[in-house]
C-alpha cells in the first residue's frame, strides 16, 4: 500500500499506508492524524481538509477540478501549494507523498 | 420566556422533518438556528449540487429538498427563531432553560440538538491581533454601511459578498479591494464591473496579495499585504473587511455537560438520547455504533427522538402509535379532515 507522511503542526511526521482509493483526507481522518476536520466529508464544500502539498510532490498531483480552487479562497493561509486533501486520490504513483497540516482549519 | 413540549436546536433537513414528526404526534415545538435562513448545510455548503440518496427522490439539489421539507411543514405552525445560537442549556426543576445570542429565553422538557457540524460563524483573519478590532473597524458582515461614508476601507476576499460590497461601497468610500488570486469566483457581471471601476480608479484592486499584519493602537491605521512574490505593500485603511464564507464551529454546545466525542454527542439508538434526561441529539451531530452521516439517518433518527419527546411533553398521556394513511387523528392535524 502507498505510504502518506502528514506532518503534523507541531512537526511530528506521521507516515501511514493508505489504500489505492481512498483521498488524502480519508487516511487522515481513519488514522486520527490531527487537524484535518472535514466538516463536509469530503464534498469539496467546506475547505477544513486544507494542506500544504511538499513541493517536490505538488506538480506531480493530478491538477485541480474546477471549485477546489474557490474553496481554497476560504481556507485558512492559503498559499500556493495549498490542495484540499480530499480532492487528493491515493495511488501506487503517491506512494512517500508528503503533506503538512496547516496550524488551524479555520 | 418561550414555553414549547420540544425545542429544536438547527434548521437544517433533520431538524426540519424532526419538527414534522413532533407536530404529528401532537406536540408543538420551536426551532432556532445560527443562520439567517433555513435549510442548515444544504442551503449553506451546498444548495446547487444534486443529491441523489433521499429515499424516493431520485435526484434533488440542497435547496430542493429544502424547500420540499419546508412545503411538508406548510399544514403546521412552527416558529423558528434564525440568526440565533443557542448559548446556554440548563436544568430548571424538571424542564431545560435555553437562552440564545439574542436573549429569547424557552423553557421546555425536550431539546433536539439536530446542529450537523456546530453552527455556521463567519471565517476569520489568520493575524491575531484582528480580534481586538473586531466588530468597530474590523467585520465580517456589513450592519450599518453608513459608517464607511467618507472613509478608506479594504475589503478582503473573492466572492460575491466581497465583489458586491467592493461594488456598492466604492460610491462612497475610497476601498481597496485584496485577493490572493487573479480569478474571482462571484458572478461574472459584477467581476466585471470590478474591473471596470479598477480602470476608473474607483477601486484599488491588489490580486495575489494576503493580509499578514495589521497596525494601530487603539483604531486600525493600516494593513500590510504581501504577494506571491514576497513583496509587502502598507496600505492606510479606517476599516477592514473580510469575506471567506462561514464554517462550523461546535461553539457553546461543548459546555452543555453532554458526551462529546470528535465533535459529535453520544446518543443510545432506542430515543436518540444523549447523557441528559430530555437532551436528544439527532443527524450528523449525534454518534452511536454503526452511525451513517446520511440525510435519511437523520430522518430516522428524528422520528424517534420526536416519540421520546412524547413521554416528557405528556406524562399523564399514552403515545399511540398511527399511521398518516388511516388515523383520523393525524389526518386532521395535517388539515385534511375536518
Amino acid at each position: 500500500m502507498p505510504k502518506i507522511t502528514y506532518i503534523t503542526n507541531d512537526n511530528q511526521n506521521h507516515t501511514i499506508e493508505v489504500q489505492n482509493g481512498l483521498t488524502v483526507m480519508e487516511g487522515a481522518v481513519q488514522n486520527d492524524i490531527p487537524g484535518i476536520d472535514a466538516d463536509c466529508g469530503g464534498g469539496m464544500a467546506c475547505a477544513t481538509c486544507h494542506v500544504y502539498v511538499n513541493e517536490d510532490w505538488f506538480d506531480k498531483l493530478p491538477t485541480k477540478e474546477d471549485g477546489e480552487e474557490d474553496m481554497l479562497d476560504m481556507a485558512f493561509e492559503p498559499k500556493k501549494n495549498s490542495r484540499l486533501s480530499c480532492q487528493i486520490v491515493v495511488s501506487d504513483d503517491l506512494d512517500g507523498l508528503t503533506v503538512s497540516i496547516p496550524s488551524r482549519q479555520g | 420566556m418561550n414555553k414549547t413540549d420540544a425545542l429544536i436546536i438547527g434548521a437544517g433537513p433533520t431538524g426540519l422533518f424532526t419538527a414534522h414528526q413532533l407536530k404529528l404526534i401532537g406536540l408543538d415545538c420551536q426551532i432556532v438556528d445560527n443562520l439567517d435562513k433555513i435549510g442548515g448545510q444544504c442551503i449553506e455548503l451546498y444548495p446547487d449540487k444534486p443529491i441523489y440518496d433521499i429515499p424516493a427522490v431520485p435526484e434533488c439539489t440542497g435547496e430542493e429538498l429544502t424547500n420540499n421539507l419546508i412545503n411538508q411543514l406548510k399544514p403546521f405552525e412552527i416558529k423558528f427563531h434564525l440568526s440565533e445560537r443557542v448559548d446556554e442549556v440548563k436544568k430548571e426543576n424538571d424542564q431545560w432553560f435555553i437562552k440564545t445570542s439574542k436573549g429569547t429565553t424557552f423553557l421546555t422538557p425536550n431539546v433536539i440538538i439536530a446542529g450537523g457540524v456546530g453552527s455556521f460563524e463567519p471565517r476569520k483573519f489568520p493575524v491575531k491581533d484582528c480580534e481586538k478590532f473586531e466588530n468597530k473597524f474590523i467585520f465580517y458582515s456589513v450592519k450599518n454601511k453608513k459608517i464607511f461614508e467618507g472613509k478608506s476601507v479594504t475589503i478582503f476576499g473573492g466572492g460575491d459578498s466581497a465583489l458586491d460590497w467592493a461594488v456598492e461601497l466604492s460610491k462612497n468610500s475610497k476601498v481597496n479591494l485584496v485577493h490572493r488570486r487573479e480569478e474571482f469566483r462571484g458572478a461574472q457581471a459584477t467581476v466585471n464591473q470590478v474591473h471596470e471601476l479598477a480602470k476608473e480608479g474607483k477601486i484599488n484592486l491588489l490580486t495575489k496579495y494576503q493580509m499578514i499584519a495589521i497596525k494601530g493602537d487603539q483604531q486600525l491605521e493600516s494593513i500590510d499585504i504581501k504577494n506571491d512574490d514576497k513583496e509587502v505593500k502598507n496600505l492606510k485603511t479606517d476599516y477592514a473587511l473580510g469575506f471567506f464564507g462561514l464554517i462550523m464551529q461546535l461553539g457553546p454546545i461543548a459546555n452543555w455537560g453532554l458526551n462529546i466525542d470528535k465533535k459529535t454527542i453520544s446518543v443510545d439508538t432506542e430515543k436518540f438520547e444523549t447523557n441528559q434526561k430530555g437532551i436528544y441529539a439527532v443527524g450528523d451531530i449525534c454518534n452511536y455504533p454503526g452511525k451513517l452521516k446520511l440525510i435519511l439517518s437523520g430522518f430516522h433518527e428524528g422520528a424517534l427522538a420526536a416519540r421520546a419527546c412524547f413521554k416528557l411533553a405528556r406524562p399523564n398521556e399514552k403515545y399511540r402509535f398511527e399511521f398518516t394513511t388511516t388515523s383520523s387523528n393525524l389526518l386532521k392535524r395535517l388539515g385534511k379532515k375536518e
